[in-house]
């Protein structure tokens, strides 16, 4: 029956319509807090640059010469990705193109005879990996879109240890820059050793005579930690906030889609409810003929004339 | 003289304003007051209160660890945590300092109950002086 097609339609076009609304409240969630998180970058790049600051002045009075934080390893046989991903999927390509960016990391580093090590930020990064059999060193789930500076410490601490044992000699960022709410791009950043050559590079020279208390070897031992903690941290921090932009854009398409199905369904609904009605006058008309032309010749019951 | 104080913790600035005093402890050098016109210096903060003095009288926290560089645009306080005195849960850092205390009686080497006792100890004082 033709009116079959035309309830299933209706049924559809209610189903696509209320996965609009889940959409549509998605999309404007992730731009609400695109803005929140974008400040969180903002608010904490003073401490980063204070850290910076330090560091370069530290290396400026001679110190951090043979500091293992500092050093780079001549011969490099383990290296480690910290892919940072989302928990949750619902965001286009923001999880792959960073995992596929990972992957390609460690294959380079595979044909170059090393060794990897991984450890998965996000749920979706750690099921990727887990699902072709990589071997992850360590998984950290729970807080992709809101992270805070003990997340950052945790990861930082776990890489932190076996690189200080030479177990890894390279360890290495891979996340989602966040350069504006409209351009996001995935980044590899060396994060271990630190890169000696980026302080020297931010100072304008050396500033005379600094006083250092406790002596300058020691503020900097407790100083790399941190500072390796801020830069996590603000990758981190970078993530959450292309997470929301890429969430934002992938619901305003699928907003976008659902209202364009929403119309194509309604087309084809009215086509298959003119067919129906159609068909059934068609069938009126043809009985009334075939009555017509059958009672015509025993009874006249039907007014004719 | 009055000069510019920043305290930033790496999710925010907590604090900027002007002072015209600021005391704090470094690691193994003991206690350090800063006036406009300090030469440069660079720190490691114990944990203990920094303290600043202003027009309008003094503003305490607690600095659980840190660094403090002082240069030509005044005195900047990095610290992993950092608590205003008006942030600080009373309560908490008294049972906190009952528990590490109860661990050090049993143990007195405990590094980790050592760190949480001061830490507990700094909160109540910068709480108790405001």
């Amino acid at each position: 029956m033709a009116g079959g097609q035309e309830r299933i339609l209706r049924r559809r076009i209610k189903s696509v319509q209320s996965t609009k609304k889940i959409t549509r409240a998605m999309e404007l969630i992730a731009a609400s807090r695109i803005v929140k998180a974008a400040n969180r970058v903002h608010a904490a790049a003073p401490y980063a640059d204070g850290i910076t600051a330090v560091v370069t002045e530290l290396q400026a009075a001679g110190a951090g010469s043979n500091n293992p934080l500092l050093t780079p390893r001549p011969n490099t046989k383990r290296v480690a990705q910290i892919v940072i991903t989302a928990d949750r999927g619902l965001c286009g390509g923001y999880n792959t193109a960073v995992m596929r960016a990972a992957e390609a990391e460690i294959r380079e580093h595979e044909g170059l005879g090393r060794e990897y090590a991984l450890f998965c930020v996000g749920r979706k990064a750690e099921g990727y990996f887990r699902f072709r059999e990589y071997a992850i060193d360590a998984a950290f789930t729970g807080f992709s879109d809101f992270p805070l500076y003990e997340h950052a410490r945790e990861i930082a601490a776990v890489v932190a240890g076996p690189f200080e044992r030479g177990e890894i000699d390279l360890v290495q960022l891979v996340y989602t820059r966040f350069v504006t709410a409209g351009r996001q791009e995935v980044v590899v950043r060396p994060l271990l050793p630190l890169d000696r050559e980026g302080f020297a590079q931010d100072s304008e020279g050396p500033q005379a005579g600094f006083e250092f208390e406790p002596e300058p070897e020691r503020i900097l031992e407790a100083l790399l930690p941190r500072y390796a903690e801020a830069r996590v941290f603000a990758a981190l921090l970078n993530a959450a906030a292309s997470e929301h932009a890429f969430r934002q854009r992938a619901m305003k398409a699928a907003t976008e889609n659902a209202d364009e199905l929403v119309l194509n369904l309604s087309r084809i609904m009215n086509r298959a409810r003119q067919d129906a009605i159609t068909t059934e006058i068609m069938e009126i008309v043809s009985g009334a003929e075939a009555l017509a032309a059958t009672g015509n010749a025993d009874n006249d019951r039907l007014p004719t004339e | 003289m009055s000069f510019t104080v920043k305290l930033v913790s790496p999710e925010r600035v907590l604090f900027e304003g002007e002072s015209d005093m600021v005391i704090c402890r470094t690691l193994g050098g003991g206690d350090i007051a800063f006036l406009d016109g300090h030469a440069p210096f660079l720190g490691a903060l114990a944990i203990w209160p920094v303290r600043m003095k202003t027009e309008t009288g003094e503003i305490s926290f607690a600095s659980h660890g840190g660094f403090v560089q002082v240069g030509s645009e005044g005195v900047i306080v990095l610290s992993d945590v950092a608590e205003l005195s008006g942030d600080i849960d009373v309560e908490r850092a008294r049972v906190a300092l009952a528990a590490a205390e109860a661990v050090l009686g049993s143990n007195p080497d405990d590094i980790e109950a050592t760190s949480a006792a001061q830490r507990a100890r700094t909160r109540l004082e910068v709480a108790q002086a405001s």
